[in-house]
Order: structure tokens, then sequence, then C-alpha cells
């Protein structure tokens, strides 16, 4: 029946809007202007089995829904909340006549889900980015312990506590607590109290993380700012083929449990922690092993020999380098009236291998210490050992220094092998240039050498230096040498001057010279002989004798 | 000698007058002796470390500049401050005050920096005030800083800089350092002032002196943050500038001499070698206000350069050619141009001023 064509079509729109509705796939409610549902689509009926035409809202749906039915108007966004085990979307339209509003509710469990997980990865990801570099940062022990436990302590847990294998009798530990701050401590422990931590601790073979019972927790076991520990669980932490240590993760009085995915996500983050502390650790074993070898290597302190002040400088080629070709050494007199001797000299070559023939030639030095009253024997009998010295294809050259106080003067007798000359520098600053030829060591079977003499008045000194200073090359147009003529001049400038200041004066001009290059090893002594009896009598760190 | 009285300007000054007169006779022993005279007399050891013998540092460093020394003089007068630390640090009294309970402390000069004795100042400080520190002493390769910060995981390392040209050099230091998860506090006169450099080189802590470095410990230095790169810290750096003075540098150096003894033949005191060692320091330092992107720091080293001429009876306006032949051979570079304009209307404002050396030297040490 067709009474009006406008009201046809109103009819026909309204039931092809209703139909539409009971067929979308969608829960859809209607709901009028008094509040009560309208219509439920089947749909609808499946999800909010209460239901029905005719009841108010408040009976057919959830709070959040009433709520937001309630609350709106144009513009409003979409509500979201739960409905039974899923979470929906809740869309809402204006009716037909403007005062009914149609509610779309759209799943959203799965989009949710996805997001959640998504957010926790990303985070995760985030963490472990933080995490690596922090931790690839430093090859510190101490620094990786610190920063495992507080990484761990903050995303992972409330509070952690990272055990090193022991050194000696003790652990070392680290525990951060909810508060951010890291506590390291030396321990003596039973890691037998404490269940899965003695095999996290042997590191192999590979265990899963242990779940303990809090009440089991040793007495020994950090919780500081923790109260009560709700939940525990020990980590082995992986290092390369040596065990690193163990994590364990501690939380709250209002955790029981870690999930399986903390528990798995732990274990990543502990793998990389495993691998820094256990480099850092290798690292720390290695520094110490070079650090033993080197000090034999290493130049010796300067100390006064009897009647003579001395300094001395050393500066290794490369910048990584602490040991290089370059030597220096001092052997006192036996007694007051003997001479005291000074070596300088300088292997071929650079680096550790010409290094470990410095140590080489200073050990035969020493052994050939009580003929040092001739000079050219010395020379003669360690060329003899060089030669023989199948290992080490290379020569040095050096500068042998014997010292004796003569009066207020310091007399030396000097031999050179193929080495730099010294050079004096006289009080009144003129340089003179020890005149003494002799060939170098560990070449010939035959060495020629001559020695000299030179006094040195009070105030007076003398510069052994190797060719790292002249060979310097650079100055102000870059490829110059540094030259004896400059080291000369500039010597000039040094008449009184202590023999440390002369060290360094020549130390920083070959170095300014050479301006940000690195270049050859450099060593330095200045012989002075002092001034005036009161420097003797004062040894300078005695109570003061200035008065008058 | 008598021992000094205090005077109206405080208990430290007339030690560091009755030190300044045996530093500059030489006499290293004296010094010593005084020092130690001075501690038992009741002067403070920090006040005697900072305003007596840092204070006499200063001078040495102010009467180079004035030409009343020379640098083998200024050297010397080093040496002997130094072994006065060296001394004072060994009294028992100053050692039982280090006890090293408040954590660990790595001092380093950068590498090229030879002047150690700033650094030496703060080291005995903080000593004084509880910090184990471990002393590495003047011009420290980067990998031996490095080295030493992964064995010894030091709570803090304080790098030293005097030079402004030494500003490249610690940028690459405190990055590294940074990298290896310490902090790194900046102080010298190299930083500026005001501690400018020390921001842009993103130090996490700059210090105007010893005291201010052991007053900012005390207080804690933030973490460096890991996410900073270090391409981001001068992005001014992208346009090459920096790279290619400095890379040709000897050749630059070579050609402004050759051009200075060309344009004023009659002129021998351009082909002496001082003229070369000018001109590399001009070419040196404004590579350096090109890597900091500072006006400023150039400006200041050309009037310093030209107030020290001055001094030694050169006048200011020879350093105007070398500062135009630099510009037409750097003409491509407008930063660099930059630069040397504003160099040279600060030497011209000082001669129009009646101030011929433009800024009169009143510091002590190089501007920064």
């Amino acid at each position: 029946m067709r009474s009006s064509p406008e009201r046809h079509d109103h009819q026909g729109t309204a039931t092809t809007a209703a139909s539409m509705i009971d067929a979308a796939p969608y829960p859809v409610l209607l709901v009028g202007a008094d509040g009560t549902v309208g219509r439920v689509n089947p749909a609808a009926r499946l999800l909010l089995r209460s239901a029905e035409p005719g009841m108010p809202l408040a009976d057919a749906a959830p709070g959040w829904l009433v709520e937001a039915h309630l609350g709106y108007g144009d513009g409003s966004p979409p509500a979201r909340g739960p409905i039974g085990a899923r979470t929906f979307e809740a869309h809402a339209s204006r009716g037909d006549d403007g005062s009914e509003v149609v509610w779309w509710l759209v799943d959203d469990t799965d989009r949710r889900l996805a997001v959640d997980a998504l957010r926790v990865q990303q985070e995760r990801t985030d963490f472990l980015a933080e995490a690596s570099s922090r931790l690839l940062s430093s090859l510190n022990l101490d620094r990786c312990m610190r920063v495992t436990a507080r990484l761990a302590a903050q995303n992972l847990a409330e509070a952690a506590l990272v055990i090193a294998p022991s050194t000696g009798r003790k652990h070392p530990i680290a525990y951060c607590g909810p508060d951010g701050v890291v506590v390291r401590d030396e321990l003596v422990i039973d890691p037998a109290e404490l269940p899965g931590l003695a095999e996290a601790l042997q590191g192999f073979p590979p265990v899963p993380s242990r779940w303990i019972d809090p009440a089991t927790a040793p007495a020994w076991l950090p919780s500081a700012g923790l109260g009560q520990i709700g939940a525990m669980v020990v980590t082995a932490l992986p290092g390369h083929g040596i065990p690193a240590g163990a994590l364990v993760l501690l939380g709250g009085s209002a955790r029981s449990s870690f999930s399986e995915g903390e528990e798995v996500f732990a274990r990543l983050f502990a793998a990389r922690a495993g691998a820094a502390m256990s480099a850092a650790r290798l690292y720390a074993e290695q520094a110490s092993i070079t650090q033993t070898l080197m000090r034999e290597l290493l130049p010796p302190r300067v100390s006064r020999l009897e009647g003579a002040e001395l300094a001395a400088g050393y500066r290794p080629g490369g910048p990584a380098e602490r040991i290089g070709g370059d030597f220096y050494d001092l052997h006192p007199a036996a007694d007051a009236a003997g001479e005291s001797l000074i070596v300088l000299g300088d292997v071929c070559g650079k680096g550790l291998e010409a290094a470990v023939l410095t140590g080489k030639i200073r050990n035969t030095l020493r052994a050939l210490l009580p003929l040092a009253d001739d000079h050219h024997l010395v020379l003669n009998l360690l060329n003899g050992v060089l030669l023989n010295d199948d290992a080490h294809a290379r020569f040095v050259t050096l500068v042998l220094a014997s010292l004796r106080r003569v009066g207020g003067s310091l007399e030396l007798r000097m031999t050179n092998a193929g080495h730099p000359s010294p050079l004096i520098v006289r009080a009144d600053g003129r340089v003179e240039t020890v005149e003494s030829k002799g060939t170098l060591i560990g070449v010939l079977d035959q060495i020629k050498s001559q020695t000299v003499t030179v006094v040195l008045a009070p105030g007076e000194s003398c510069l052994l230096y190797t060719d790292g200073v002249t060979e310097a090359k650079g100055g102000p147009l870059g490829d110059e040498l540094y030259g004896e003529e400059r080291l000369c001049a500039a010597l000039e400038q040094c008449a009184g001057m202590p023999g440390q200041a002369m060290v360094e004066h020549v130390q920083m001009l070959a170095s300014q010279w050479t301006g940000h290059v690195h270049q050859d090893d450099m060593a330095l002594v200045v012989v002075t002989a002092p001034r005036g009896a009161h420097l003797s009598a004062v040894g300078g760190h005695g109570p003061g004798r200035f008065t008058a | 000698m008598s021992a000094p009285s205090p005077g109206l300007k405080g208990l430290a000054d007339p030690w560091a007058d009755a030190l300044w007169r045996v530093v500059r006779e030489g006499s290293e022993f004296d010094a010593v002796d005084m020092a130690l005279s001075a501690l038992e007399s009741g002067l403070d050891a920090e006040d005697l470390i900072l305003d007596v013998i840092g204070a006499v540092q200063a001078r040495v460093g102010a009467e180079w500049a004035a030409n009343r020394l020379t640098v083998a003089q200024e050297h010397t007068a080093t040496a002997i401050n130094d072994r006065v630390i060296g001394a004072l640090a060994h009294h028992p009294g100053l050692r039982s005050r280090s006890t090293g309970h408040l954590g660990r402390v790595a001092v380093a000069c950068v590498d090229g920096e030879w002047h150690a004795l700033p650094a030496r100042l703060l080291t005995e400080v903080l000593r004084l005030r509880g910090w184990q520190v471990d002393y590495l002493g003047a011009q420290v390769p980067g990998p031996h800083l490095i080295s030493h910060l992964h064995r010894t995981g030091p709570d803090v390392v304080a790098v030293s800089a005097s030079l402004p040209t030494r500003l490249p050099t610690a940028h690459a230091t405190i990055s590294a350092c940074q990298a290896t998860g310490t902090p790194v506090l900046v102080g010298g006169a190299a930083f500026g002032a005001d501690g400018r450099f020390a921001r842009l080189l993103r130090a996490d802590g700059w210090a105007r002196d010893a005291r201010d470095a052991a007053a900012l410990l005390a207080a804690g230095l933030p973490g460096p943050s890991l996410d900073h790169q270090i391409a981001d810290d001068l992005p001014h750096l992208a346009d090459q500038e920096y790279t290619m003075v400095a890379r040709s540098a000897p050749r630059l150096v070579r050609e402004t001499v050759a051009g200075l003894i060309e344009r004023f033949p009659g002129q021998p005191s351009f082909a002496s070698p001082h003229t070369a060692e000018d001109v590399a320091h001009i070419v040196e330092y404004l590579a350096t206000a090109l890597y900091v992107d500072d006006t400023p720091l150039f400006r200041d080293f050309i009037a310093w350069t030209a107030g020290i001429l001055e001094v030694r009876g050169v006048p200011a306006r020879v350093l105007l050619p070398a500062l135009e032949l630099l510009g037409e051979r750097l003409a491509d570079f407008p930063r660099a141009c930059g630069l040397l304009s504003a160099a040279r209307d600060g030497i011209l404002t000082g001669i129009r001023g009646g101030d011929p050396a433009g800024l009169r030297v009143s510091g002590l040490e190089e501007p920064a």
C-alpha cells in the first residue's frame, strides 16, 4: 500500500535499514532517546545475551557502554571496554530521527593484543639495545657488574643481584634495589646455599633459569629496599667459555612469579651481560699480564745518583705504545768512591719487538757492571752477545757514561757507540758536543770505540738523547727535521736550568715540532752537577732551612 | 729571607710574593723549603697549592707574555713549581689527609698538551679532599687514557687543556672517554673563560678552577648519555673547511711566507724562521676556530699575538699582510674568510684606537 510516495520512501528506507542492521556482521544496538533498547541485531544478541528491545540499556549492556551512551554527543570518540573475555570498541551514530543512537560494537581483542605485544616487543628491543650499548661501552668488570645489576633491577624485576665467580675466597657482587642505587661488595658465600647458584656460577653445562622458593633465600642474600621477597629466579650469565657469573632477579611481595615471557627475556639480557662481563674479565687478565711483562721493560724511575742530579724523559713512538726501542738505565755506584753508570740507547726498530731487545741489552749490561771501568770491554762483550742472538737480527746504538764526583764538579767518562753525540750545556750558555766516535753494536765482529772524559762544573749539564729528538719531522713547513742545530740553539737558552725542566723543555720543543703526528721513540737523560754543597745536604724534602 | 707576615691581601699572598722571588731566581731547593715553611706556619695546604703555587704559576705565564721571561725560564719556573708540589705531596701532614674514600678520579692532559701544572694542582687538591687520584700527566695519548679507564674504572675522568688548539684532540678524547661510560669533567683555559667549548664538545662538566672542580665532583657528575653521536656535535664541520685547512696547513704556511717575502723584499725579518712559526700558529688557530665555529677564538688570538709582538717591539700591523695572503688562498672558504676579516678588523680597530695591541695583554694565559 502506498498512501504517499514520501511515506513509502521513508518506510522502505527504515525497513532496509533494519534489515541491514540485522544482517550486519557486527553487534548493533539501537538505543532510544528514553534510554531503552530499541533494536538488538542477532550478532548483538549473541554477545549480550540478556538484551531485549524495550529494556533499559543499563540492564542490557555493560557499565562502560552505558556510561558512553549517557555521555554521547556529536564528535565523541569511540568507547572501549570488555564484554566477557573480549574487548570491544563501540562506535555510535545518530539514528534516522536524530534521537536514537546506534551503537556498533567492533571486537578489537586481537588488535589490542597485537598492539600490546608489539609495545612489549618494542620496549624489550629498546631495552636490549640500551643494555648492549651500556654493557659494550666498558671493559671494566666492576662497571659491567654495576650496569648489569641496575638494568636488571629497573627493567626485569624489582631488585637484582649479580654474583661474579670468586676471586680467592670472596665473590664480588653488585646489588641494585628498587631505589636504583647499586652497591658493590665482596662476600664470602657458599653458592650451595642458594639452589641453582653453584651450577650457574660454573657456567657449563648450560642450566635453565631456576625458580627458588623465596623462603629458602640464604641470610647473606641482599634485599635492601625490597621488604619481603615475593619471587626469585637464578639465571646463569654465559661467558666466552669461562663462567661470567650469575644473575638473581628478585621480585617484591606484590609479585609471586615471573612470567615465562619475562624469564625468556631475562635470558636474552643475561646473554649480553655475560658476554660483556667475560670480555671485561679477559681484558683485565690480559692487561695485568701485559703490565707485569712490561714492568721490566719500562724505563727506571730516576733517583739521585751519588753526587749528581738526574732527570730523564721517555716517550714511545706510537700513540698506543708504552714501550719502544729507546731505553736508558741508571746504575748507582757500589760505594761512595766508585762510579755510577748511565746507559742510554736506541735499538733499531719500534714497538714491542724492539722493546724486548732493550730488555735483553739492559740485563746484559747489568751483568757486565763489574767491568764498567773499561767501556770498550763492556761494549765488545755486548757486541758478542748481540751477534750470537739469532732471535734478533738487530743492532743498537748507545752511550755509556760513568759518573764520578770530583770536588764540587762531576767527571763523566763517556763512550759513544754509533749514537748521537751527547751535548754539554755550560754555565755561560755555551753548548758543546761530546766528540767520541765509535761503531754501533751488533753488526760488526770488531767494534771501535773511544772514551772521552768531560768535567761538569756546578750547575752545568750533559744531555744524552736519542735521534727521536733530532729526527723529529715537522716544523711550520711540515717536512723539516728538528736537527742538532736547533737543539743546540735551544739548549743555549737552558744554562743553569734544573735537569727536569731541561728534559721537559726539549720534549716540548720536539713534540711541538712534530705537531699532532706521533713519530719515533724519544728518550732523554740530563746529568747535572749540583750547585753548591747545599744541594747534597738538603734532600729537598727535609725540614725548612729557610729561616734567615 | 724572612718569613712573610700576613698582609691585608690575605694569608697566602705574601707567601706567593716570596715564592715568586725564589722561583724567579731558579732556586729549586729554596722554593721547596719555603713551601714547607708556609705549611708549617699554618697556611692551609689547599690555599698553599692554589693561592701560592697556582698564583706563582699564573705570574710565570704573565711574565712570559710581557717578555720578562724566556720560554726556557718559564720552563724552569714551572719545573720548580712542580717539584714544590711533589715535595708537599710527600709531606706526612698532607699524605694523612689523602684518604681516597670519596671515589676514584683519573686526571690527564689532552694529547699534545704539555702544560701539566693545572692538572697537577687539581690532582693534589682532590687528594686533599679525599679522592683517590690517578695522575697521568701531560700529553696523554687517547689510547693510553682509554685503557686506563678500562683497567681502573674511575668514577670520573678529569681532562685538562690549556691551549685552544688542543680542542679538536680534546673533542676526540672526551667522546672516547664517554664511550666507556665514564663522565668527563674538563677544565683549563682552552675551554674558554665561560666554558663554552666544554658545552660545545659535550663534556659532562666544566670546572672554572680546581676548587670548582672539587665542588662539582662532590656534587656528583651525571653520566654521559649513550645515544649521542659525535658527528651531531658540530654540524658545521660538514663544509669540510676545517679538514681542508688542517690538512693543507704546511702548504698554506709555505705559500704565505713566500708571499710575504715577495711582497716585502726589503724586510729580512719575514725570511726568519720566526715568521714561519708565527704563520703556522695563525693557521693552527684558524683551523681550531673553524672546528669550533667561534670567531672570538681567532680574533682574540690575533689580538693577543699583536699584543705579544708589540711587547717585543714589533708593530701589530705586520700581521695584516699575513692575514690578507691567507684570505687570498682561502677565498673559497666562507667561514675562514669571515674569521680572517674579523681578525683584521680587530687589529685595525686597535691601531686606530691608539691601543696598538688591539687588546692589551691583560690576561695571564693565551686567550681561550
